[in-house]
Order: C-alpha cells, then sequence, then structure tokens
C-alpha cells in the first residue's frame, strides 16, 4: 500500500522537541495523539469516580434498610449519571480514540482544525472541573436525576444551576470535536482513500460527528432554559405560569436519545475494526456497514419519545415514536449481522481484543432485544421507571461501548505505548468483568419485571435475594476491572517491546512505528486498495 | 470598484459587483414593507403564514447573494437542508404529541 | 460526494497551503448548530403559539412596530455592509473595505441601542421575567414574554459578540493579516453576521407581526 517500512528513526511523540517542557508541552500541544491521550487519562479517571458511586449505591442496595438517606442517595445516583455519561461515555471513544486515530486511519497529519481540538480539550477539563465542583462546593449536590426533570430541576436548592453550565460547557466541546471530525473526513483524506476506501471506524465518527452537530445544541439551549428558570424565574416549563413540563422532556431527550448513538455509533466502529483483523478476513457488507452508521444516526434522531411514553404524550405520538423505535433496530441489526459474518469460516484468533470484542457483540445484542421489549407501549407501561431499564441501559451502554473501550485499550495498546500488555491477565480481567457484570445487571431484568422502581434508596423484601446477586455482581466486577487495569498500567513499564504491527491489521496505523512519531507519515501515503484486504477468503 | 477583477480560484465563492449586494438589499427592503403591509391587512393564521413564507424568502435572499450559497458546492446545500430538515423534523414530531391531547 | 477530491492533507515537508473551502465548511457547519440552537427557542414558541393564539395576540400588542421594523431594517442594511466590506477586500480595496466593515459596526451598536431602549421601557413598567406586572398578566403572555426576553437576548448576544468580532477584523485588516488572497478569516465573520441577521428575520414576525 505504501513505501517501504524503515526502522524507527524519529523518537515517540510524546518526546518534546519543541521549546515547551512538562505539562505545558501537553496542555498547549496542538497534537493530536496528545491530545487523544490525555483525554484518555481524564476519561478512566472520571470513569473510577463514577463507578465508585455506582458501588456506594449497590452497597445500600446489598440489603433492605437503607444505610445512606434518601437525599444522599439522590445525589448519588445523579452524580454517577452525570459523570459516567457526561464526563466518560458521550466524550468516550470519539475523544480518546478518534483524536489519536482518526488523523492516522485516513493518512493525514492531523485534524483539520488541531488549534480547535485543542479548544474542545481546554473546554472538557473546565466542563468537568465544574460539573464536580457543584458536588464539592458549599450547598447540596445536584439530586435531579442526571435527566434534570423540570419543575423539580427549576425548584431543588441544589448545586444545579453550577452543574447544568458544566455540561453546557461539556456540550460545546463536544460540538466543536464533531465539528472537526467531520471536516478532517471530508478534506484530509490521503490521495487514493475514496469514501468506500475508508475504514469502517472513520465512517463512524463521521455519522456521529453530526449528530453531535445537530443534537448537542438542542441538549444546550435546555440547559440554559434551566438556568433562565431557575435565576430569572422565566417560567416555560412551570405549569403555574402556563408552563409544560412534558416539553422539557421533548427537548431533553431530543438531545440524550441520539446522544446514545453518539455514544454507541464510534464504539460499533471499533468492533468493526477488530472482527475483520482477528479473523484474518475482509469486513463482510462493507458498504452496508458504512451506510448504517448514516442510518442509525438518521432514524436514531427521530425516537426520543420512547423515553416518555408514561408521560402524557398523545397517543399519536406514541405510536409514532415506538414505530420509529423499531425501525432503528434495522441498520443496528446490520451490523451485527456483518460482524458474525466475518467471523464465520475465518481464522480466528482469540485474543484479548476479540474477546472483549465478541463481548460486546453478546451484551449489546441483549441490550438491543430488551429494548425492543421497552420500545413496545404496552410493556413500557409496566417497565419504565424500574430496574428493567437500568439493566437495559448498562447493558447497551456498558456491555456495548463500555466494552468497546476496552477493545481499544487492548487492541491499539501496543500502536499507542510500544509495548504488549499481558495477554493472560487480560483474560483473567475479562472473565471477572463478564461474570461480574451477568450477575450485576441481569439480576436487574428480573428486578424491573418484578416491579422494583428505579432511583429508590430502599426496597421491600420481596426483592432481596436478587438485590444481593446483583451487589455481589458489582464487587467482581470491579474486581474485573481493576485487574485489567493493573495489567495494562503494569505493561506501561515493564510489558515487552511491541512491534510495529502484532495483529497483522491492514489499516494504516500499523504501517508506522508504534508508538507513532510527532509527525505521523514521513512521505504522505497513496491508497490503492481497501482497508480489509487480507487476500482471497 | 478600483483595479480588475480578481481570477477566482476554484475554491472561491461568487464575487459580486456592488450593485449585486445592492439590488439584494433593496429587494430585501421591499419584502420588509411587504411583511409589515400583510400583518396591518390580515392577522388570522393566513397572515401568519403568509408572512413566514415572506421572511423564507428573505432568508434566501440573504443566502444566496451575501453567503453566496449559490456558489457553493451541492454538498453544503444538502448539508444545510439537512440541518434543517432535522430542526423541522423536531418541531414536527413535537407538533404530533401536542397537537394530538386530549 | 461532490468537492473536490481531498484537501491540502498528508503533506510531508514544506508550508502547508491553506484549505480555504475546508475553513468555510468548518464556519458553515458551526452556523447549522447554530441553527439549531436557536431551534430549541423557535420549537418551544412554536408550541406556546398554538397553546395561547390569543394571549400572544393580546401581550404582542406592547411591541412597538416602528422600532422593530427599524431595527430589522438596520440589521438588512449591515448585512449589505458586510458583503460590501469582504467584496472590497477581495479586489484589495483595503480602506474601502475598513469603512464598511466599520458601518457593520455602526449599525449593530445602533441595533442593540434600540433594543436596549425597547428592553427598558418594558422593564419599567414591571414587565420582565418575574416582574410584578408580568405575573398579574395571563399565563399564555407571560410565556410570550418570557420567549420575548430569551429570545431576544440571546439574539442580542450574538450581535454582541459579532459586533466584537468584526472589530477584531478591522484590525487585522489595517495590519494586512487579512487581505486580497487571505480573507478567509472576513469571510467567516461575514456568514456568522448574515446568519444573525437571518435569525432576527424570522424573530421579527414572530413578535412584532402577530398582533
Amino acid at each position: 500500500m505504501t513505501e517501504p517500512l524503515a526502522p524507527r528513526t524519529e523518537p515517540p511523540f510524546w518526546v518534546n522537541t519543541g521549546r515547551r517542557r512538562g505539562l505545558a508541552a501537553w496542555m498547549m500541544s496542538t497534537d493530536h495523539k496528545r491530545i487523544g491521550i490525555m483525554y484518555l487519562v481524564a476519561l478512566l479517571l472520571f470513569f473510577s469516580v463514577g463507578v465508585f458511586f455506582g458501588f456506594l449505591m449497590r452497597l445500600n442496595l446489598l440489603s433492605p434498610g437503607a444505610f445512606i438517606k434518601a437525599q444522599t442517595y439522590n445525589e448519588l445516583f445523579t452524580m454517577h449519571g452525570l459523570i459516567q455519561i457526561f464526563l466518560f461515555i458521550i466524550p468516550g471513544v470519539p475523544v480518546a480514540f478518534g483524536n489519536f486515530f482518526l488523523p492516522i486511519l485516513i493518512g493525514a497529519q492531523d485534524v483539520a482544525f488541531p488549534r480547535l481540538n485543542r479548544l474542545s480539550w481546554w473546554l472538557y477539563v473546565t466542563g468537568a472541573v465544574i460539573v464536580l465542583l457543584s458536588l464539592v462546593i458549599e450547598g447540596k449536590p445536584p439530586d435531579t436525576g442526571w435527566t434534570f426533570y423540570a419543575p423539580y430541576s427549576i425548584r431543588t436548592p441544589a448545586n444545579l444551576s453550577l452543574a447544568v453550565f458544566g455540561v453546557f460547557v461539556l456540550g460545546f466541546s463536544s460540538i466543536l470535536t464533531g465539528l472537526n471530525f467531520v471536516v478532517t473526513i471530508h478534506r484530509l483524506r490521503a490521495r487514493g482513500m475514496g469514501w468506500f476506501r475508508m475504514p469502517a471506524f472513520c465512517w463512524t465518527l463521521y455519522a456521529t460527528g453530526w449528530v453531535q452537530m445537530l443534537a448537542t445544541p438542542v441538549l444546550a439551549i435546555t440547559l440554559v432554559f434551566i438556568i433562565l428558570s431557575r435565576v430569572f424565574g422565566v417560567g416555560f416549563f412551570d405549569p403555574t405560569r402556563g408552563g409544560d413540563p412534558i416539553l422539557f422532556e421533548h427537548l431533553f431527550w431530543a438531545y440524550s436519545h441520539p446522544a446514545v448513538y453518539i455514544m454507541l455509533l464510534p464504539a460499533m466502529g471499533i468492533i468493526s475494526e477488530v472482527v475483520p483483523v482477528f479473523s484474518r478476513k475482509s469486513l463482510y457488507g462493507y458498504v452496508p456497514v458504512a451506510l448504517s452508521a448514516i442510518g442509525i444516526a438518521v432514524i436514531g434522531y427521530a425516537v426520543w419519545g420512547h423515553h416518555m411514553f408514561t408521560s402524557g404524550m398523545s397517543d399519536t405520538a406514541r405510536v409514532i415514536f415506538s414505530f420509529l423505535t423499531f425501525l432503528v433496530a434495522v441498520p443496528s441489526g446490520v451490523k451485527v449481522f456483518n460482524w458474525v459474518s466475518t467471523l464465520y469460516k475465518g481464522s480466528i484468533k482469540l485474543d484479548a481484543p476479540l474477546i472483549f470484542a465478541l463481548s460486546f457483540i453478546f451484551l449489546f445484542s441483549i441490550g438491543g432485544m430488551t429494548g425492543l421489549i421497552i420500545g413496545s407501549l404496552a410493556p413500557n407501561l409496566h417497565v419504565h421507571g424500574t430496574y428493567f431499564i437500568v439493566g437495559h441501559f448498562h447493558y447497551v451502554m456498558f456491555g456495548g461501548a463500555g466494552f468497546a473501550i476496552l477493545t481499544a485499550l487492548h487492541y491499539w495498546f501496543p500502536k499507542m505505548t510500544g509495548r504488549m500488555y499481558n495477554e493472560r491477565r487480560a483474560k483473567l480481567g475479562w472473565l471477572f468483568l463478564f461474570v461480574g457484570f451477568q450477575f450485576l445487571y441481569f439480576s436487574m431484568f428480573i428486578l424491573g419485571y418484578k416491579g422494583m422502581p428505579r432511583r429508590y434508596f430502599d426496597y421491600p423484601p420481596e426483592f432481596r435475594t436478587l438485590n444481593i446477586v446483583s451487589t455481589v455482581g458489582s464487587w467482581i466486577l470491579i474486581s474485573g476491572l481493576i485487574i485489567i487495569a493493573a495489567n495494562l498500567l503494569r505493561s506501561l513499564r515493564h510489558g515487552p517491546t511491541a512491534p510495529r504491527d502484532p495483529w497483522g491489521g491492514k489499516t494504516l496505523e500499523w504501517r508506522i512505528p508504534s508508538p507513532p512519531a510527532a509527525e505521523n507519515f514521513r512521505t504522505p501515503p497513496v491508497i490503492t486498495d481497501g482497508p480489509y484486504d487480507y487476500g482471497p477468503e | 470598484m478600483a483595479g480588475p477583477e480578481p481570477e477566482r480560484r476554484p475554491d472561491e465563492t461568487a464575487l459580486s459587483p456592488a450593485r449585486t449586494y445592492v439590488a439584494a438589499w433593496a429587494a430585501l427592503l421591499f419584502f420588509l414593507g411587504l411583511t409589515i403591509l400583510v400583518a396591518k391587512v390580515r392577522v388570522a393564521p393566513l397572515g401568519a403564514a403568509a408572512n413566514l413564507l415572506i421572511a423564507t424568502v428573505k432568508a434566501g435572499l440573504v443566502l444566496t447573494f451575501f453567503m453566496h450559497l449559490g456558489s457553493e458546492g451541492k454538498f453544503l446545500k444538502i448539508m444545510l437542508s439537512v440541518a434543517v430538515g432535522a430542526l423541522t423534523l423536531l418541531i414536527m414530531l413535537t407538533f404530533s404529541d401536542v397537537l394530538f391531547r386530549r | 460526494m461532490d468537492e473536490p477530491e481531498t484537501g491540502p492533507g498528508g503533506g510531508g515537508a514544506g508550508p502547508e497551503p491553506i484549505d480555504e473551502l475546508g475553513k468555510r465548511t468548518g464556519m458553515w457547519f458551526f452556523l447549522f448548530t447554530e441553527l439549531l440552537f436557536f431551534g430549541g427557542m423557535f420549537l418551544l414558541y412554536s408550541i406556546y403559539r398554538y397553546k395561547f393564539a390569543a394571549d400572544f395576540h393580546r401581550a404582542a400588542a406592547d411591541e412597538s412596530l416602528a422600532l422593530g421594523s427599524i431595527n430589522t431594517g438596520i440589521l438588512l442594511t449591515s448585512s449589505l455592509a458586510m458583503a460590501l466590506a469582504i467584496a472590497a477586500v477581495r479586489r484589495g480595496e483595503i480602506r474601502r473595505s475598513i469603512r464598511w466593515q466599520r458601518t457593520t459596526i455602526w449599525l449593530g451598536v445602533v441595533f442593540l441601542v434600540i433594543k436596549g431602549l425597547e428592553w427598558g421601557g418594558k422593564i419599567a413598567r414591571g414587565i420582565y421575567p418575574n416582574g410584578p406586572t408580568l405575573l398579574t398578566l395571563k399565563n399564555g403572555e407571560i410565556i410570550f414574554f418570557g420567549l420575548y426576553f430569551t429570545m431576544t437576548g440571546l439574539h442580542a448576544l450574538h450581535v454582541l459578540i459579532g459586533i466584537a468580532v468584526i472589530a477584531f477584523m478591522v484590525r487585522f485588516t489595517k495590519r494586512g493579516v487579512v487581505g486580497p488572497g487571505r480573507y478567509a478569516r472576513l469571510e467567516n465573520t461575514g456568514l456568522y453576521w448574515h446568519f444573525v441577521d437571518i435569525v432576527w428575520i424570522y424573530l421579527f414576525p414572530l413578535f412584532y407581526l402577530i398582533t
């Protein structure tokens, strides 16, 4: 595909070659690789904080008779949601792996607007700090749930305006990242890389970028409305002033549903990269997979009402949204079928990246199918607001996007760090994580079906056994996370040196050194074939 | 206008003579007057629709002559339609709720 | 997709040619996000207008058609000034461009002054969010004025930002940073300004022409 590979002559991208030193060399950098690494570190840090809050919640729910007060519990699940969603999983794959790898995958030296990229990073840090500040400064932490429903969000005495403003800043960061990636893909693809020679991961980043640009501003204005209502008493959602709280839900979910596709699409892109490599087989149905990303983004924009089936919408709206919700499962199914078809008759190598990717397919499918149950109007009446929902979204968000992040972490660890992780420990960590995951979250489907409401700090004795199962599952899961983290951290320092292409990948990142130099390509690559060319099948 | 017209590179937008911009501006003022007239003459739903239509014509003039959308590639025009379509979809789906509540 | 093959990406040694189309595309994309941002407000307006049609008509009588029309004319003229400023730079007429840019700024300032007068008048009479007079009105009227202050307020904020950015452009033009071959910044500023004008083109009938 490109010029013959020469031995490494340039230092890795993390070696300072300019005037700046230390922290400044990183915080002021416009190099997409440094920005990606910084994002990754921040993401994993915030994820750990969010996990800790989840751990406390589950501890409280171990048996009936709560030891955490109701108010504190409300604050816990609010912060757990805010942190995991806005500080971890929405930025998630795009800011860490999109930033690091998008330019490399398309043969470019950086993104279209590197300084804008740096601004996105600064905004992310600022927004995250503001959100966390609302937790620690004087006054109560937010207690509305991450969904900020009016009218309680307007009336609660908690530090809500601060948290909401933090999310606003984070949203701005997200918009600019999406904008950057879309222009990058349009303008900076290497010579010979037509749209349909681009890796599938780039297609998902493209679709996600459009969702970021067209959905996030709706959240932004909604957050502005909350702040204006709290500070100035503008009563848009106040029934006593003629306002309609359901309109808040419309505006909120009009972003927050597309947001789950911001979480999910790039995650699916990761799976589309890993499965071909570890099957040594071309991605089955590359074109449908690429276009399904666009399909998910477009249809996913129109389904938000399925979060509001019990809120008081008209029957007409409920039927329309339910129908569209079923429709969005089609492009998602296209991806799942194509991954499985890629594996079929492939030469499978069951390394950690593939194990995490297979877990994604399994867990996301469960999550997705329960989504169809919830998307049907009649069952929704029974399970809305119960643990069934909590189980569903943890399967798709954690089992889906979360596992995709773990997939990417292991797949690209050698490329980013120049070292190999320990394969056995990775698999051990996976085992604990996967087993713990099932106990923690599958029990929630049963609990919800039996009627246990979500966001409750206590429960009647009939739900005791399943809650014990779930809490113990959380401990096993956390052990798995610790094993995985310890393995990767240790390998950073002591892992064996990684070759340029440990997995036999065909995309452009495997042509450059591990880790890459500051300049991605010494000469611009010229592309002559597709990204998954493993020869005759 | 001083000096010869500069050569237009393929990436650049149209460079219109001043009179084109002034003509567009005059049309905009005309439609402004028209919309005020429509409001004074009839208020009923038809008036509101007519005024929104006139507003769209004015927006179209600004887009075409001031923002040079006409000389941009097909892609940009399509994406503008997508953005407008997204907003339209939002409003329509929300109305599917509000309009049909019992 | 119908545009030049690829931009000047993936380069090795040598200075990168500036991707004017890429920068302009990025600006258009940013305007799309602004469209959805204001769009959320237009969505609220349309729903509440449907629910409180009579109250909206009554409340809108408080608006001064004269001031609103003048302000609309001012913004339309400022868009003309901006377009002429960019055309002048492209032809190398630097001083003329600076004059038109300054004209745009002044028109924007006048717009804001008139807006401030309108707001001041309402506030003085107790018509503002949580204001004494406002709370005595019907619910639909309260919502109308809430939307009025929010939408014209956020619009005015965008006008203010635009004025500041154009002021920077005047400096850049004077120093030659913006010139006949390198006017992407000014053109992007123009796009932003025209967008702010278009938002007002829609705000005008929604608040001033429905009584």
